[in-house]
């Protein structure tokens, strides 16, 4: 279910508060965040984000068409890399 | 002959159930168009009149996203999610479920076509 529209969208107030100050001074640093819940908003376009994956921080480069999206939705939490001796790892045809 | 929106339409089923044949067309949608035209759902695509036709296709053109522009709309947002490269751009682009369904066992619809495992002896039945 989503969220109700009444609240408007979420993020960690630490985080934006973080963006707005660098927007006022106008640097870019990478911010690492383990808040993988927060959604990405316009002011976030153009910085880097080191978004945690559950071990370490993933860079996510905020682009205009990621606003609305999730920062976790960024960061693949799980590493699979096929089978043992499955010779075709997701090339099918199709 | 009732050509819409670059589709014949069965000839001789109800009309309502005819205007299926367009992709982007559910029972629901057909059964609000007809209602907007004025038609009887219960003629046959045959027995419609000139004018009724040109009703139809009318609003189809004006208010529906039908068939190569509705392809087209779900194929750029799908791209679009695979060019982010987020979570689900990735499970469309290796062809498996993007909204969290189990991929234990069946989900072939996306993964198509069991193929064998190697090395997997074949047990009793099967």
């Amino acid at each position: 279910m989503g969220r109700s529209l009444k609240k408007g969208p979420y993020a960690e107030p630490k985080l934006l508060q973080k963006i707005d100050d660098m927007n006022a001074r106008n640097e870019k640093r990478i911010i690492k965040t383990w808040s993988r819940r927060s959604t990405i908003f316009p002011q976030m376009i153009g910085h880097t984000l080191a978004v945690h994956d559950g071990r370490k921080h993933i860079p996510v480069f905020v682009t205009e068409n990621m606003v609305g999206h999730k920062l976790g939705e960024f960061a693949l939490t799980r590493t699979f890399k096929g089978h043992a001796g499955s010779k075709d790892t997701r090339s099918r045809v199709r | 002959m009732a050509r819409i929106a670059g589709i014949d339409l069965p000839r001789d089923k109800r009309i309502e159930y005819a205007l299926l044949a367009i992709f982007g067309i559910g029972l629901t949608s057909s059964r609000q168009i007809l209602e907007k035209a004025g038609v009887n759902p219960d003629t046959r695509t045959n027995d419609l009149t000139e004018s009724e036709t040109g009703r139809l296709r009318d609003i189809i053109e004006r208010e529906y996203r039908v068939e190569g522009d509705l392809r087209r709309q779900t194929q750029m947002s799908v791209r679009r999610l695979q060019e982010i490269r987020c979570y689900r751009g990735i499970r469309h682009s290796r062809h498996l479920p993007v909204r969290g369904q189990k991929t234990k066992s069946n989900a072939r619809t996306l993964r198509g076509k069991r193929r064998p495992i190697a090395g997997k002896k074949k047990t009793g039945k099967k």
